[in-house]
């Protein structure tokens, strides 16, 4: 909403100066975006000062001049002036100025060989005089202290431009602005000057508003105005829509604009002579068309309400009006609307059309719907001023009569909501001036809300509307109450925290993507996930909810390859989605690793990232958030996008059915189909919302600590065995040979090949054995041995290397 | 007697110039060997008179304690000298670089959000999430904004299905009626987390974060909201004193609503919080709305309470002098390396908030 002070001093006497106007709007709700001149051609001229006038190498009568153009810039500018030499304060045009005299939009140029940026001006140039034969020469005493601010000052009146909340449309003209400022004490509420308008004859184009299921029209107010001459408006009345931002049409077009900004109260005027017969109120059929002033053609859904007359559509009622009955400036005859149309119709056909109008934007938050004959008359008394005419009497067709309403307001619900008091007495008196009627039944009172308020319904609005106009300012700033009702994360949200920091401190970025992500890439990780489109998407490669979190990653971890770096590490934690309804969601953490381990370096091997750099991190962070190693079970069913032969999945013990986390190397298909340039690429993936709470708290698990002191011993095994045999399955026959004795087994080889038979691998184990209650002798160990090679070689079919 | 004395001289001298470990063993058993020289004197003891043995044995004693003094300091200065030339021969140049390290980087968002939760935490808050996908009902409905309210055309909503039924949810105020449908006043709560609205420029991703704040108690006003409000950005901003102004604004599901400018002013080039002329809008803000309190089962005349929203990103731009909202999700390599932070500087009261 733009309007300038001269035009809200039509509405108010204040003593307010600008900025206390300024400052008042923003602290009663009315928030000022901006309040600023229209920006004006001659800004960009700017005093400026010669440091420097030397002779142009080329160009014996030019000169080559440095200038001070204010805040610490000087730039070069070629010169013709004879007068140009050093210390001279004159006037400096950038390019991009337009210069006065011929119209002329400059640009950086190259003058005989050098570039001249912008130009020194004479008066003639500016128009200030016909003095051409040299640059302005300014004052010092004035202009020394002014280098580098504009030249020319602009006298044009600044603009407020208001951002006004959906439930204000009360302000969406200046009155409203003006009376909201009166109640908060910067002026008084003019009168409005009771019209003396003398009418004549009826308004004989008949007006039906036919009975619909649902009529948007309730109320259609008009005037027949004869006998007028359209022209261009009067420079008061331009300036006015000039402030406004808009273009000055004709004195009619103008007249209603202005009417709509000064009173909220929308109109159209129609050239009558062009209006078949009769206007009749109805709703569109589908199919129905009509070319509307903005030159577009809408063809219409059913149920639209439209205003018609017997040759069919003359405008959409409340949203735009037709050309076919548009004034021009021969016309002569105009019948003047003032209506009132229902929010939630406007609403529904202008979303449906998507057209955007003033009109629109006032009616869909609701237009005082007493406002109608003020409306036309206030119009009317500006056609007959500006473009003569004869007015008929004013003709308002009803189907329903407005309803006022009334909130019986406890004054005590202000202090219980905002926490400080006023006087009962102030209460009534913001409220009066807001446009409340107000009497009082002993504690209560009774409000009349004012028409234009169709945001006010209960007592909570009045509330809001005292504390806005009295200030927020006087609302005290109590201690916060510390009160706590329950822990501030629960077991998952801590969960959340700790796995993200783990993971990070493996030497991953943390990374946040999109929700969404490209259809085409999802395909790939989507597995049997329901595909959820968007039906909006803000692109098409971005037009689903992600399944994965892979499809973003592996998205950007090639943009970053693209990018030049080779070795990269970056996670995410975040939801994927698993359908589309609300809670089809899991809260996962994806991770990818590319590149080598020491690359470059001068005293390690550098290799490739392989499965088990991946393994080792995601088993640690498991570890590190508070499973059991030693429960945790591995198996090599893993999702389509891993390589199937190398890649794992976790589980967090033997009974778990759901693996809750996978790793290994990426499917060589994807890295094929998305083009990916690395030497390796694993990854990880952990679903945090699997894992399971420990029934045990630390607390509670830390109780007992054990250990012996009894010698250990280690013996080594290598075994010949099946090539597909789980070396985690051969640890477990191992420890299962006796439990209380065996107190760890390490993998340290895997060999095939030579001397090992075709479709075996060696595997050789180190076991360590410790007693808790003796320390064991060599017959005790041999028969550990002994019971281990029986163990193995019975459940697994392997052999023990000799 | 001289001859041994003699002897000793010989064989201190040799000592003296002797350099080699092995020789100077080879002097100590010529010496002191099974039929070394000292020892075969000692044996020679037995025979002579008393009186001689007495002071022939002293002598004997004497020239057998420097010589074996002799010895030991001079096989220790051996060892030193061997020792040291090992040292200087196994020197390596310590300036060489370490093995790789690989430093992991926690995302701002996800800083920030650790930062807002421990500040609330200090006051009682707990947390509460909902998912991303919302009902149309819980996202705008049950929050005062029927289908008609021009409000609903600020949130310019991503859609899942074409009767408008589910969406992406707008903001993070469908978690505050999750939270009052499933349980019972009083509440208090904060809910970060992911929102989506499908505009997209310099200054608005499709996606961004906010933190919801509720609480209903029987005797929650605005002076409690303002306090709270006052607390957590003194407390983000790490700041003494924070200028901040209440202003009158409109959201549906509050009432009255305000918004909240903090001052601030630029210091060469940068942004500084808390100070300055001019205002910053930061959040919005207000008593939560009695339809809403009514929607979700609350009955509004025996609680009362207030509600936030805050976009995370962009205090998180604000405290760490990021210029770009987009950078935030476009997973750049060296921006992620810059902007992020340790994983071990977790922000918590007592460690303070930010190192």
């Amino acid at each position: 909403m733009k309007f300038t002070i001269d035009w809200l001093k039509n509405h108010i006497d204040t003593k307010f100066n600008n900025n206390q106007i300024i400052d008042k709007l923003t602290n009663i709700g009315l928030e000022v975006e901006s309040f600023e001149s229209f920006s004006s051609e001659l800004d960009t001229f700017i005093v400026a000062k010669i440091i420097n006038a030397k002779t142009h190498p080329n160009a014996d009568r030019l000169k080559l001049c440095d200038v001070d153009i204010g805040s610490g810039k000087t730039i070069e500018v070629v010169c013709g002036a004879p007068n140009a030499k050093n210390g001279l304060l004159t006037v400096y045009a950038p390019p991009g100025s337009i210069i006065p005299k011929n119209q002329m939009k400059l640009s950086v140029s190259k003058i005989r060989g050098v570039t001249s940026y912008g130009m020194l001006c004479s008066e003639s140039e500016l128009l200030l005089s016909n003095e051409s034969d040299g640059i302005i020469e300014l004052k010092n005493n004035k202009y020394e202290n002014k280098i580098g601010e504009k030249y020319f000052k602009n006298t044009s009146e600044k603009v407020i431009d208001l951002s006004i909340t959906p439930n204000r449309p009360d302000c969406l003209g200046v009155r409203g602005i003006a009376r909201d400022l009166s109640a908060a004490g910067a002026g008084k509420l003019k009168i409005n000057k009771k019209s003396n308008l003398k009418y004549r004859g009826n308004q004989n184009i008949n007006v039906t508003l036919k009975k619909e299921k649902v009529q948007g029209c309730i109320a259609f107010g008009s005037c027949l105005i004869k006998g007028v001459t359209n022209k261009e408006s009067p420079k008061w009345l331009k300036d006015k829509i000039k402030s406004l931002g808009q273009k000055p049409i004709s004195a009619i077009v103008d007249i209603t604009n202005y009417v709509m900004f000064d009173l909220n109260r929308p109109l159209h005027a129609y050239d009558a002579d062009k209006i078949d017969n009769e206007i009749i109120v109805r709703n569109s059929s589908a199919g129905e068309s009509f070319e509307a002033l903005d030159n577009k053609k809408y063809i219409l859904e059913n149920d639209m309400c439209v205003i018609s007359d017997r040759s069919g559509i003359l405008g959409l009622g409340g949203i735009i009006g037709g050309t076919r009955s548009g004034t021009e400036y021969s016309t002569k005859n105009i019948l003047l609307e003032s209506a009132y149309f229902l929010p939630r119709s406007i609403r529904k056909t202008s979303k449906q059309l998507n057209i955007d109008t003033d009109a629109k934007f006032r009616f869909e938050r609701g237009i005082d719907p007493l406002s109608i004959e003020e409306g036309l008359t206030k119009a009317s008394e500006l056609i007959k001023q500006i473009c003569g005419g004869e007015i008929s009497n004013l003709d308002v067709k009803k189907i329903e009569n407005y309803k006022k309403t009334i909130i019986n307001f406890d004054p005590f619900l202000f202090e219980k909501t905002t926490g400080f008091n006023v006087e009962n007495k102030e209460l009534i008196k913001i409220l009066e001036k807001l446009g409340f009627n107000v009497s009082k039944n002993k504690r209560i009172l009774k409000l009349v809300v004012p028409s234009w308020r169709p945001d006010i319904t209960q007592s909570i609005d009045i509330v809001e509307e005292i504390v806005r106009i009295k200030g927020y300012e006087h609302i005290n700033t109590s201690e916060p109450i510390k009160t706590r009702l329950k822990p501030t994360l629960n077991y998952y949200q801590k969960l959340f925290h700790f796995l993200q920091r783990s993971v990070a401190s493996k030497g991953y970025l943390e990374t946040v993507t999109w929700s969404f992500t490209d259809s085409k890439i999802n395909q790939l990780f989507r597995e049997n996930d329901e595909e959820i489109p968007i039906v909006n998407p803000i692109s098409s490669d971005l037009n689903v909810l992600r399944n994965s979190i892979f499809p973003n990653l592996i998205f950007y971890l090639k943009k970053n390859l693209d990018r030049g770096f080779k070795d990269i590490s970056l996670f995410e934690i975040g939801p994927a989605f698993k359908g589309k309804n609300p809670g089809d969601q899991l809260t996962v953490i994806g991770a990818v690793r590319a590149g080598k381990i020491s690359r470059l370096s001068w005293n390690d091997k550098e290799r490739i990232v392989d499965t088990f750099d991946v393994k080792k991190d995601v088993i640690q962070s498991l570890c590190e958030s508070g499973i059991d190693k030693d429960d945790i079970v591995i198996d090599d069913k893993t999702p389509s996008y891993y390589h199937p032969g190398k890649s794992g999945g976790v589980y967090q013990n033997k009974n778990e059915k759901k693996a809750l986390a996978y790793f290994g190397e990426i499917h060589p298909n994807i890295i094929k189909k998305l083009d990916i340039n690395t030497e390796g690429l694993v990854i990880f993936e952990i679903c945090v919302d699997y894992i399971k709470e420990s029934k045990q708290k630390i607390k509670d698990s830390k109780s007992e600590y054990k250990f012996s002191d009894f010698q250990k011993s280690e013996r080594d095994f290598a075994f010949i065995i099946n090539k597909n045999f789980k070396s985690q399955e051969l640890v477990n026959i191992i420890k299962s040979a006796d439990n209380k004795l065996i107190k760890s087994v390490r993998v340290f080889d895997v060999f095939e090949g030579e001397n090992i038979p075709e479709g075996k691998k060696s595997i050789a184990v180190n076991v360590t054995i410790q007693s808790e209650e003796k320390t064991l002798n060599e017959n005790d160990l041999d028969n550990i041995n002994k019971l281990i090679i029986s163990s193995v070689e019975s459940k697994s079919g392997a052999k023990i290397r000799s | 007697m001289s001859d041994i004395k003699k002897i000793k001289d010989d064989y201190i001298d040799k000592l003296n110039t002797e350099n080699n470990i092995d020789k100077v063993n080879n002097i100590k058993s010529e010496l002191f060997g099974k039929n070394g020289i000292i020892s075969n004197e000692f044996k020679k003891l037995g025979s002579i008179s008393v009186e001689e043995r007495k002071k022939l044995a002293s002598d004997l004693n004497n020239i057998k304690d420097e010589l074996q003094n002799k010895i030991s300091i001079k096989i220790q200065e051996i060892e030193t000298k061997e020792i040291n030339l090992k040292l200087e021969k196994e020197k390596i140049d310590v300036t060489l670089p370490e093995r790789n390290i690989e430093i992991g980087k926690i995302h701002p968002v996800s800083q920030v959000i650790d930062e807002i939760s421990s500040i609330f935490s200090e006051i009682g808050f707990s947390v509460e999430e909902g998912p991303d996908v919302e009902n149309e009902y819980n996202n705008f409905t049950a929050l005062n904004t029927p289908d008609n309210h021009p409000a609903r055309d600020m949130h310019d909503t991503f859609y899942l299905d074409n009767n408008k039924e589910l969406l992406l949810r707008t903001h993070t105020s469908p978690v505050q009626v999750r939270t009052m449908l499933k349980g019972k006043p009083p509440f208090k709560i904060i809910a970060p987390g992911r929102t989506y609205r499908s505009d997209s420029d310099q200054t608005h991703a499709p996606m961004f974060h906010q933190v919801e704040g509720l609480h209903i108690d029987k005797n929650i006003n605005m002076g409690h909201l303002k306090g709270c409000l006052n607390y957590f950005i003194k407390e983000f901003f790490e700041v003494d004193k924070i200028k901040m102004r209440f202003r009158p604004s409109h959201f549906p599901f509050t009432e009255p609503s305000a918004e909240v400018d903090i001052g601030y002013e630029i210091k060469n080039g940068k942004i500084v919080i808390g100070e300055g002329n001019k205002w910053l809008e930061i959040l919005g803000c207000g008593m939560v709305h009695p339809n809403v309190l009514k929607n979700v089962k609350v009955n509004p005349s025996k609680y009362q309470g207030y509600a936030f929203g805050i976009g995370i990103d962009r205090l998180g731009m604000l405290k760490y002098g990021i210029n770009d909202l987009r950078a935030f999700f476009e997973t750049d390599y060296r921006w992620l390396s810059h902007f992020g932070f340790d994983p071990l500087d977790v922000p918590s009261n007592y460690r303070g908030l930010s190192r």
